[in-house]
């Protein structure tokens, strides 16, 4: 099954230049083109990076994320999560480069291909940053009562995380 | 009114100011004042490292999904996705132009075209508002921000560019998983926005 990943970004990268080819984009300067964007998306993140993952590592050192997720452990027993996890949980919905710092302190400290690291992986890669969303799309059209809204869009991320932990279990026993 | 996105803005403020201030305190209450000193620079310079390692990556797939998304790939995918949005958006009739923006956001957002879904949603937002003008979210407006925070997305390259720099041999081995995960928390968000479509009236 984990063979499958593997075969994803050949297969997409084939359909892609084959897609372009068939409807007679210039490959090569869309390329280009689409490349500068990310550059210069990868470029105007840097300094919220900066902020963030400066303060998860400070965090991190001060020994107050051990804390927050022994403090959480719990909770994170109850909806069988690794505790080390309960951290990226309360980030998540609020800031994607928050996010990205606590993976990144968590892939340090455990390692990528660690249940922990994976189970984070699959966390982060499927939710997303919840209330931030919220805003914008309300906030375009004015909308001010939202109704049920946010108890749907946390139940979906806490089945996220339940299930991210379970497939994690099956998939890579 | 961008009073929302202020909300979450001003709440991000704190939660930055209480991780330094917390990561202070508990520093000198166990006694690693030195560490977290250490912590201050080495976070900030790995957070460069970090930005320039992925930028190849990053680079190399907006070059790529730019070659897609010239080709029409939105268009193209987000027919497939319109007998699907029927079911889910009711009240919209099915050619209207509240369902062509909805179902190019759902594509753009699998396909992982981040700066483009945005927009994408956002117009769909304005099209479903002109259904229902007013402060108060209707159905239809519920279920699409819903499926949108619950966005799945096939190929997160970014996750797996980060894994690959931390020693993963095999970073996409996690795609299986996180498509399952991410397909059932769409279908619980789904479920709950229909369930409570009754519960909340006001």
């Amino acid at each position: 099954m984990d063979k499958l990943g593997d075969c994803v970004i050949p297969a997409a990268v084939v359909m892609i230049v084959l897609f372009g080819l068939f409807r007679g984009v210039p490959l090569f300067d869309a390329f280009v083109a689409g490349a500068k964007e990310g550059f210069r998306s990868s470029v105007e993140i840097l300094p919220t990076l900066v902020g963030l993952i400066m303060a998860v590592t400070m965090l991190g050192a001060s020994g107050a994320l051990d804390m927050l997720a022994s403090f959480l452990a719990p909770a994170a027993h109850l909806l069988g999560l690794p505790p080390q996890v309960t951290p990226l949980l309360l980030i998540k919905p609020i800031s994607g480069s928050g996010a990205t710092a606590i993976l990144m302190q968590i892939f340090q400290s455990n390692g990528a291909d660690s249940y922990v690291g994976r189970v984070a992986s699959v966390m982060s890669g499927s939710t997303e940053t919840t209330f931030y969303a919220i805003a914008v799309y309300y906030g375009a059209v004015g909308v001010k009562k939202t109704r049920h809204t946010i108890p749907a869009a946390l139940t979906a991320d806490l089945t996220a995380c339940v299930v991210a932990a379970l497939t994690v279990r099956i998939f890579f026993n | 009114m961008a009073s929302c996105k202020k909300v979450v803005n001003i709440l991000l403020n704190y939660i930055w100011g209480a991780m330094i201030l917390l990561s202070v305190v508990c520093a000198i209450a166990t006694g690693r004042v030195p560490q977290l000193s250490a912590a201050v620079m080495n976070g900030a310079e790995s957070a460069v490292k970090l930005v320039i390692s992925l930028l190849g990556m990053m680079c190399a797939w907006t070059g790529l999904m730019k070659i897609a998304d010239e080709g029409g790939v939105t268009a193209v995918l987000s027919r497939m996705m319109r007998p699907l949005t029927r079911r889910l958006f009711p009240s919209c009739p099915g050619g209207s132009p509240a369902v062509r923006a909805i179902c190019m956001n759902i594509t753009a957002n699998l396909l992982g075209l981040g700066n483009a879904a945005t927009p994408l949603g956002i117009a769909a937002m304005k099209e479903l508002s002109r259904q229902n003008p007013g402060t108060e979210a209707d159905n239809s407006m519920v279920m699409f921000v819903v499926i949108n925070t619950a966005s799945l997305q096939l190929i997160p390259t970014f996750m797996a560019t980060l894994r690959a720099k931390y020693g993963s041999p095999s970073p996409f081995d996690i795609l299986p998983a996180v498509w399952v995960t991410s397909a059932c928390a769409l279908l619980a968000g789904v479920l709950a926005a229909k369930l409570l479509e009754g519960v909340k009236r006001g």
